[in-house]
């Protein structure tokens, strides 16, 4: 019970954080057509400029300004970059965020080296938040999933409730209406793709220092990221929420489990040993699994409802 | 798209065919530096996995991030069937051995293509990325088979030696390569004068007029992808002879970017695009690695570049000037384009004296601060050597936008008058 | 069977909007039908319904007697009807005989070879280079399609339209944009592909329309309110007030 609720409460925290960056993607998605492949990218340069940071003056001033910095990067690249590209399509611009990505990292290597770096959570934030049965829930968990919750509720109340976010709904769908209506809907998208991108930097910010920071957690998270977007459905927000509490939870819960088929089989009465056919599946725990878990969901997505949980758009 | 008229005269293609396959027999011959050899193998394995690469991208429009599955399946499967033959399990000759690569890349073109084919665009790149993403896991999985951290190696002297040739020494698995490579770029070539890969394009252009013409969009992916995944079979069963070992970065997504880079830096819009390209960037990243430790930053930078300003790739800007030689106006481009490298070079200079000692200073900062750059020594933890980049290159940025508006002055000039003559 | 197309009760909502509101039309073998009506009656969506780009949401559609409501656009083309569309439609990098070609090669039996040299397919060469002669696209030959006239682009459109050989062929505004010679030029190449076809076509140039066409039915608010011979259309009084309004017709 102790492990289920602890696993739970992880996977909820994950899933968060997943959802943060999903949703920066399904939203740079609807309403541009341009599916981020640098988007994980963002998140790992948040971790790293909060790291950076915060050796100078501490996690909490970069806590605001590290989101604010991947802000003023993901505008720069809408502006200099995806404008340059828009006009050759959407593989141009997929091409594009794939260079940056890469390019993203290899800038990382370069200036932090390949090991990973010491971005520690606060003194503050380092010790239980409460006890449940005979474990401590960490309190920087209890953070994380605050400033999650927070950060989106912001979102939501900003998309539906000021000016700006009814011109956001509204270039969603139709951006040439919006643009003669006077808005200026460049700057719009200008403003999107760096909004995107500083939640993404949030996400790392709070992130980096729960998981690792390392050059590779872009290329890490990256596709499950995109993962949780085609299983929630393709510019649905609302599927990117549950796609990202699923396979928060899977991931979490299945990392932890060490059943195999071996036990599932010992529990019916048969015996398997190394002489069985397949014997290699059969012995396969589910923790050595976990990692191929979100693709093949994916996968089975894919076979059975490709517009995925709440789909609403094609690629 | 610019309206040109594409008459090649079949002797253009005789000699570009013949002087590429008598380039790729006499090159070793001449250069005889050790790496060459080296070399000339990766980048004729290269040139048959990148052009099975650009069947989905520039012929079908089918964006993939995960290509490395079929060639590293490939190779696995090879490098199993290798060290069975060695046993004695059955007889098959190590010259058609990269078969077998290719008939496991058919079989998983088959399972995951199916799938992956059924979306188009953005959403096909998506899946792919998955399903590579999920081999790759797979790999650590199933040791057996994948061979865990250290992979599997084999030997591929086995059997009986053919007219002598026994792939022991690597000059004959060169030429191994080299005929495979010949052979395959054949096949590719002739598939696209076929019905199936001519509607490959038309997919590719409209996939809703293709449909509305009788063809059913995803039979026609699912099928190029089939054969895309064949060769890509090959190119890993060559890989596999030419190595020795198999490892799950065979399958993995830095070999998938490989592939995509070096055709898209070499041109997806055309046949010999992907050759380009598997020249450029094995050479680029076997030079270049030589000397620093940067040089992926520099690919990548190259890559973004060629998307931004240049997404036809190499190809595209030879076959850019054909015309302009045509017509006799090559002259008036000499000047403006030294003037351009000129003022790049410069720039160019900043950005890598800007990176090396970025590199430099992050790596061994406090232990060993002296590094030597151009024949120039200097502390990295100095400021004038920082300086004296950033404003090399900010300089540089400057001075080569100013020579590269007189290069779009000249092109525009040069546009007109081809335009008068072609009406 | 005698009846090419036959539509029997065809609805089609998007969403909550009903833009099809039942619709019955019979269409004979051989004739040529015109379908006209004001703008967003839903000509282009019935177009749409037939050829299988959209689905409908109830009734049945019958090409030749057999239901193909539920057919992909490829199976119903396979079945013998093809269409043009209003915003051409055609493989812009390809050159106006690859354009061709690619349209006769499943008509001809090539499906998904990889084994024939397109270059030594005679009947497929020989059907392209009929077929563009007939659209007057010869000279144009090897020029790619995205350069093409406009007018040449909705020739060309044509072209890809009849190349399979399809017996019942959907035309949609096969005239718009063209001036007066070219539309007239456009009405011969379209008499000449029709003949022995069945057409159905969406028209606004009512001299075209007056010129081709056997029988006419004119669609209002997703309705037919009028199916009937030229002559009888023109003295019909719902389709003057649907024109024009009630105070002309009377």
């Amino acid at each position: 019970m102790e492990f289920f609720l602890i696993s739970m409460l992880n996977g909820i925290s994950y899933g968060l954080l997943l959802f943060m960056l999903s949703s920066g993607l399904t939203i740079i998605f609807s309403m541009m057509g341009v599916l981020n492949f640098a988007h994980a990218s963002f998140y790992m340069i948040g971790a790293y400029f909060a790291y950076q940071i915060s050796t100078y003056i501490g996690f909490w001033p970069a806590l605001a300004l590290a989101p604010l910095l991947v802000g003023a990067v993901g505008m720069a690249v809408e502006r200099y970059g995806l404008r340059t590209v828009h006009k050759y399509g959407h593989v141009a611009e997929l091409l594009f965020t794939f260079g940056l990505a890469y390019l993203i990292e290899e800038s990382v290597h370069l200036i932090w080296g390949r090991a990973s770096v010491p971005y520690k959570i606060p003194p503050l934030l380092d010790g239980a938040a409460f006890t449940l049965f005979s474990t401590d829930y960490p309190m920087y968990r209890v953070f994380m999933m605050a400033v999650s919750v927070s950060m989106l509720v912001g979102i939501y109340v900003t998309l539906t409730r000021s000016r700006i976010g009814l011109v956001i709904q509204a270039a969603l769908t139709h951006p040439q209406t919006v643009e003669s209506l006077g808005h200026n809907v460049p700057r719009v998208f200008m403003l999107v793709f760096g909004g995107g991108s500083a939640l993404a930097g949030l996400a790392g910010v709070i992130g980096g220092n729960a998981f690792i920071t390392e050059p590779n957690m872009a290329a890490a998270v990256g596709p499950i990221v995109f993962v949780v977007v085609v299983v929630g459905g393709m510019g649905s927000l609302a599927g990117a929420f549950l796609a990202s509490l699923l396979i928060g939870v899977l991931q979490t819960f299945s990392v932890a489990l060490d059943y195999s088929f071996v036990d599932l089989f010992a529990r019916l009465g048969i015996t398997v040993g190394p002489q069985t056919p397949l014997a290699a599946v059969w012995d396969l725990t589910i923790s050595q699994t976990a990692p191929v878990l979100p693709y093949l969901l994916m996968v089975l997505m894919l076979i059975f409802r490709p517009k995925g949980l709440m789909g609403t758009r094609e690629g | 798209m610019a309206a040109l008229k594409y008459s090649p005269l079949n002797l253009g293609r005789w000699i570009v065919w013949g002087g590429t396959a008598l380039l790729m027999i006499v090159l070793p011959l001449i250069l005889t530096a050790g790496f060459t050899l080296t070399l000339l193998s990766q980048i004729g394995i290269g040139i048959i996995f990148a052009l099975s690469y650009n069947m989905l991208l520039g012929q079908g429009g089918m964006l993939s991030f995960g290509h490395a599955v079929y060639s590293g399946l490939g190779a696995y499967f090879t490098v199993h069937a290798l060290n069975l033959i060695s046993k004695g399990a059955f007889d098959f000759p190590v010259t058609l051995v990269p078969l077998i690569g290719g008939a496991a890349g058919i079989v998983f073109g088959v399972i995951f293509g199916y799938v992956t084919t059924k979306k188009s665009g953005t959403t096909f790149a998506m899946i792919s990325l998955g399903i590579g993403e999920m081999v790759a896991a797979c790999s650590l999985m199933f040791p057996g088979f994948f061979g865990g951290e250290g992979g599997i190696t084999t030997n591929r002297v086995i059997g009986q030696p053919f007219l002598g040739i026994t792939y022991g020494p690597s000059i004959q698995v060169y030429y191994l390569i080299v005929a495979w490579a010949l052979i395959c770029m054949a096949a590719m070539f002739a598939w696209t004068q076929t019905p199936l890969g001519r509607m490959a394009n038309a997919v590719r252009d409209n996939p809703e007029r293709a449909e509305f013409v009788g063809y059913d969009t995803h039979r026609v992916r699912f099928l190029t992808l089939v054969i895309s995944s064949f060769f890509a079979g090959i190119a890993g069963g060559l890989n596999c002879i030419n190595y020795e070992i198999v490892t799950a970065d065979n399958v993995g997504a830095l070999r998938s970017a490989g592939v995509l880079m070096a055709t898209f830096i070499g041109g997806a819009g055309f046949f010999f695009g992907p050759v380009i390209g598997s020249i450029v960037f094995f050479t680029m990243v076997t030079a270049v690695g030589a000397v620093t430790k940067a040089w992926a930053f520099y690919l990548g930078l190259m890559f973004l570049l060629i998307v931004l300003y240049a997404p036809g790739g190499f190809a595209s800007l030879i076959v850019m000037h054909l015309p302009v030689f045509k017509a006799r106006l090559m002259r008036r481009l000499w000047l403006p384009y030294a003037a351009t490298v000129v003022t790049g070079l410069v720039l160019l200079i900043g950005l890598i004296s800007l990176v090396e000692i970025t590199y430099h200073y992050s790596l061994e900062a406090e232990t060993a601060p002296e590094m030597t750059l151009f024949g120039f020594a200097f502390k990295v933890t100095d400021v004038t050597p920082w300086a004296i980049a950033a404003g090399l290159l900010v300089g540089g940025f400057i001075i080569s936008r100013l020579a590269w508006t007189a290069v779009s002055r000249v092109w525009g000039d040069i546009v007109q008058v081809l335009q008068k003559q072609a009406a | 069977m005698s009846t090419a197309i036959e539509l029997k009760a065809v609805t089609k909502n998007f969403g909550n909007t009903a833009i099809i509101r039942g619709v019955d039309l019979a269409v004979p073998r051989g004739e040529r039908h015109a379908i006209i009506g004001p703008n967003g009656a839903g000509k282009s969506t019935l177009f749409n319904l037939i050829s299988g780009r959209y689905p409908v949401s109830g009734g049945d559609i019958l090409l030749n007697g057999e239901s193909i409501i539920n057919l992909a656009p490829f199976q119903i083309n396979r079945m013998g009807l093809s269409r043009s569309f209003q915003v051409t439609n055609i493989f812009q990098r390809m050159s106006v005989f690859e354009n061709i070609r690619c349209a006769v090669l499943w008509s001809l039996g090539y499906k998904y070879s990889f084994w024939h040299r397109l270059g030594g397919l005679k009947d497929a060469n020989l059907r392209a280079e009929e077929v563009m002669e007939s659209i007057g696209l010869k000279r144009r030959r090897d020029t790619l399609a995205g350069v093409l006239s406009y007018a040449e682009q909705r020739a060309l459109e044509i072209g890809v339209t009849i190349a399979g050989g399809a017996e019942v062929i959907l035309l949609d505004e096969p005239t718009a944009g063209m001036s007066r010679s070219e539309t007239a030029d456009a009405v011969e190449l379209i008499r000449k592909v029709s003949q022995n076809k069945t057409l159905i076509m969406v028209e606004h140039d009512m001299g075209v329309v007056f010129n081709l066409a056997d029988r006419i039915s004119v669609l209002v608010y997703g309705e037919i309110i009028a199916s009937d011979v030229p002559e009888n259309i023109r003295g019909n009084k719902a389709v003057q007030e649907a024109y024009l309004g009630t105070e002309a017709a009377a």
